[in-house]
């Protein structure tokens, strides 16, 4: 894809476009996996959990070397997070944060590689289609959010028991009266899958508006500046534009995965407490 | 012919709609963001050593603030590149 090809016309920027928003696709319907996502999602979890591993495994207490300080100040800072906010035995909810804290910050990092580097990369294996964000797929992101979900009920029930968790569903927040209990069941039902839905949708919204904006700059610096003197100054107007999303794209990668990470926590802690 | 002119309304329609989405959408988060900004800074300015614990707060809001309009630009951008409601053209 040169900067040749699709400064035809409008036409081949769509198809540029389209082209790089679809999933390599493995068969149909409702059975249909999208391999990218998923490989690209196990593959950094497993980056993940091997990095924090082999920190564990040659920690020193001694001087520490530079990856176990970064390593510790890392999970100094999420229990310092979890404990301000999570006040019941936090060994479960706090690993549970870090994983998700840097497996996200990782995933919605691969967006800042160069837009057509792993379509290219892809195209050695005679892969068509390979998009490497996981988190700008909403099947990623909703699956950690209902994973979530499932966490905060648990917490939820270890925290008031099934038939007190069950009692609070139908008496909060109105009150006790049997007329009062639908509307109640209703409400806490909106809140209790309003939660997942959010936490999925505004992971998935950034980092997809956030691709696709790297993908309209590609086409923009192309379209604006090759009236010009050809592609050499398509490239140079690329880079600029780029680099400037790209440096406050920064930025929105380490929040979203932090807000992530410090949203599970604020749930799971909400879920504890009685009313 | 008569096919074309209906997938030209639909289209037309959709990129009005996706200007509305995206324009009212800014204008909430970016009024969201100034109230909440203006706030942390007359918190700042009245109590300075809490600046570090209202810095995180604020990016958590910050981020909270803008869900909803990101939200809306993926959903436009999506509309804009594969328009669903084009589908029933074929």
């Amino acid at each position: 894809m040169s900067a040749a090809e699709h400064a035809a016309g409008p036409a081949n920027s769509t198809e540029y476009i389209t082209h790089h928003l679809t999933h390599y696709t493995v068969g149909e319907g409702f059975w249909s996996f999208h391999v990218d996502t998923i490989f690209m999602s196990v593959l950094l979890g497993v980056v993940t959990l091997g990095l924090f591993y082999s920190a564990g495994r040659k920690a020193t207490v001694g001087v520490p070397g530079k990856w176990q300080a970064f390593v510790e100040i890392v999970v100094e800072f999420i229990d310092t997070t979890v404990k301000e906010v999570f006040h019941l035995d936090r060994s479960f909810l706090a690993p549970l944060a870090l994983t998700i804290f840097v497996w996200v910050f990782l995933m919605n990092a691969m967006d800042l590689l160069p837009l057509d580097l792993p379509g290219k990369v892809a195209g050695l294996f005679g892969i068509h289609y390979w998009r490497v964000v996981p988190t700008a797929d909403a099947n990623t992101t909703f699956a950690m959010s209902l994973t979530v979900l499932c966490v905060v009920i648990y917490y939820s029930i270890k925290a008031k028991g099934v038939g007190g968790y069950a009692h609070e569903l139908f008496t909060a927040p109105f009150g006790g009266n049997p007329i009062l209990w639908i509307p109640n069941f209703l409400l806490n039902l909106v809140e209790l899958l309003s939660k997942p839905v959010s936490l999925a949708m505004r992971l998935f919204g950034n980092m997809y508006a956030g691709e696709l904006v790297f993908m309209l700059i590609a086409l923009l610096g192309a379209g604006l500046f090759t009236l010009t003197v050809g592609s050499a100054f398509g490239f140079f107007g690329q880079l600029f534009m780029g680099a400037v999303w790209a440096i406050f794209h920064i930025l929105i990668i380490t929040l979203q995965a932090f807000i992530f990470m410090m949203l599970t926590v604020v749930y799971s802690a909400m879920a504890t407490e009685h009313h | 012919m008569e096919n074309l002119a209906l997938i030209a309304q639909v289209q037309s329609y959709t990129a009005i709609a996706l200007g509305l989405i995206i324009g009212l959408g800014a204008i909430g988060a970016c009024i969201g963001i100034g109230i909440m900004g203006s706030k942390f800074l007359e918190a700042a300015a009245r109590q300075p050593e809490l600046i570090p614990t209202l810095q995180t707060r604020m990016f958590l809001l910050a981020g909270l603030i803008d869900a909803a309009f990101l939200i809306g630009v993926a959903l436009a951008m999506f509309f804009a590149f594969a328009n669903p409601l084009l589908a029933r053209f074929g």
